[in-house]
């Protein structure tokens, strides 16, 4: 009884969703409120039992790490930003976020995606593919190279820079296509499947 | 005091992650670890920020009776239902997040078909966007259509099945498709991943000096 309900509301929701197609109207704007609603609550229960509990709650109060009141006073600070008076409060907290973040990131994308993405880049030229990459590679960071005007040998290999991101954008734009329209055919063989029963 | 203080706790912090990422033992590693930890817990806040902030947002629509104060009330109340079930473990034992607890139903039954309906939603508006866009009016454009129609043929079985009688392999859209991916537009996704790379270094040790102080705001 509870799954057909269950089924039920899903294939409603989901047609209240569809109707956006005909027209914006009251049956979708109810659907839209409800995912934001629903997303938040998502959230904030996914929170409180995948870190507020396991990485402050349990270990403050149930096990004495004290040193945890400094996270939970810094997270009080940020939610200070609510009060317009005392929002600078949260500066502290946005800081410690900021500084974690730029050192994190100053050294994980120095790793990944500047050296070793240029290691994976020294290719021997044994065969045309390793070319092509190479070439690729090198003329589109020229074409990023804005400290120069983009004339004569700089200019032309920035415009082949050019074309192999438009080959890249075009790839990930039929990707994003077909996980849009993989997304569709599963919320059809919903409808159709699970919720009518036409497919089997 | 407003700003120096926040400027110091950046520096301090974004040091650390960098000491710690050469000097891989104590106190650095220690360091850290808690950081880490103080990290998730302080992002955490952040974002019950911002759901207290769409609550007040909300809340402040219905109390003023505001023009779809109706759809707020939604907001307030499927936020609470969610929220109190999974918080509270409304109906479950040990966690509400194991499968046939109450918060999982609502799960799978409303946060799972709308979020999916909402992206599959966005295949028509890619759909009709595309058509409106994709003229291939020079030569950059027709590669990005060509690139994408390729991608897209390819990646499924009727793109095969409609160059299957061709003798020669690399001609079969799948091949093609995968030559594409493996090759220029590796070529390009690593252009931009090494510029990136270089913005995000240059980004961070400005904000590490405190030479870009724009997330303090104003005052």
């Amino acid at each position: 009884m509870a799954d057909t309900i269950g089924i039920w509301v899903a294939a409603l929701l989901t047609l209240f969703i569809f109707s956006f197609l005909y027209k914006d109207n009251p049956l979708y704007k109810m659907a839209e409120h409800l995912f934001i609603g629903v997303s938040a609550g998502y959230w904030v229960s996914y929170l409180y039992q995948n870190v507020f509990k396991p990485n402050l709650y349990n270990p403050l109060f149930h096990q004495g790490k004290l040193l945890l009141i400094i996270p939970l006073i810094l997270g009080l600070m940020m939610v200070m930003r609510l009060f317009p008076k005392i929002g600078w409060i949260s500066r502290w907290s946005i800081a410690f976020i900021v500084g974690i973040t730029s050192g994190y990131y100053l050294i994980t994308y120095l790793q990944t995606n500047a050296v070793d993405q240029v290691r994976a880049s020294l290719l021997n030229f044994s065969q045309i593919n390793n070319i092509i990459l190479v070439v690729g590679v090198l003329s589109g960071l020229i074409y990023f190279f804005f400290s120069a005007e983009h004339r004569g040998v700089l200019g032309g290999t920035a415009k082949l820079g050019i074309w192999f991101l438009m080959v890249a954008f075009g790839a990930s734009f039929g990707y994003t296509v077909m996980a849009r329209i993989s997304l569709l055919i599963g919320r059809m063989q919903f409808l159709l499947g699970d919720w009518l029963g036409l497919l089997h | 005091m407003r700003r120096e203080i926040p400027l110091f706790i950046t520096a301090i912090t974004g040091v650390v992650f960098i000491i710690a990422y050469f000097i891989p033992h104590p106190p650095f590693n220690q360091i850290q670890d808690l950081f880490q930890t103080w990290f998730q817990i302080i992002a955490a806040f952040a974002i019950i920020l911002g759901v207290l902030n769409l609550m007040v947002v909300n809340g402040d629509k219905v109390y003023r009776r505001s023009k779809g104060w109706g759809y707020s009330v939604i907001i307030i109340l499927s936020f609470l239902v969610m929220a109190g079930i999974g918080t509270f473990k409304l109906g479950s034992k040990a966690s509400p997040l194991e499968e046939g607890t109450p918060f999982m139903y609502l799960f799978y039954n409303v946060y799972y078909p709308l979020t999916s309906t909402v992206f599959a939603l966005l295949a028509f508006f890619v759909a009709s966007a595309s058509f409106r866009a994709f003229r291939a009016r020079n030569k950059e454009a027709a590669l990005l259509l060509t690139a994408a129609f390729f991608v897209m043929l390819g990646r499924v079985p009727i793109g095969d099945y409609l160059t299957s009688w061709i003798p020669l392999k690399w001609l079969h859209l799948s091949t093609i498709a995968n030559w594409i991916m493996a090759y220029p537009n590796m070529a390009a996704q690593r252009a931009i991943m090494i510029g990136i790379a270089l913005g995000i270094i240059s980004t961070s040790l400005r904000l590490i000096l405190g030479i870009e102080r724009s997330y303090l705001g104003g005052d």
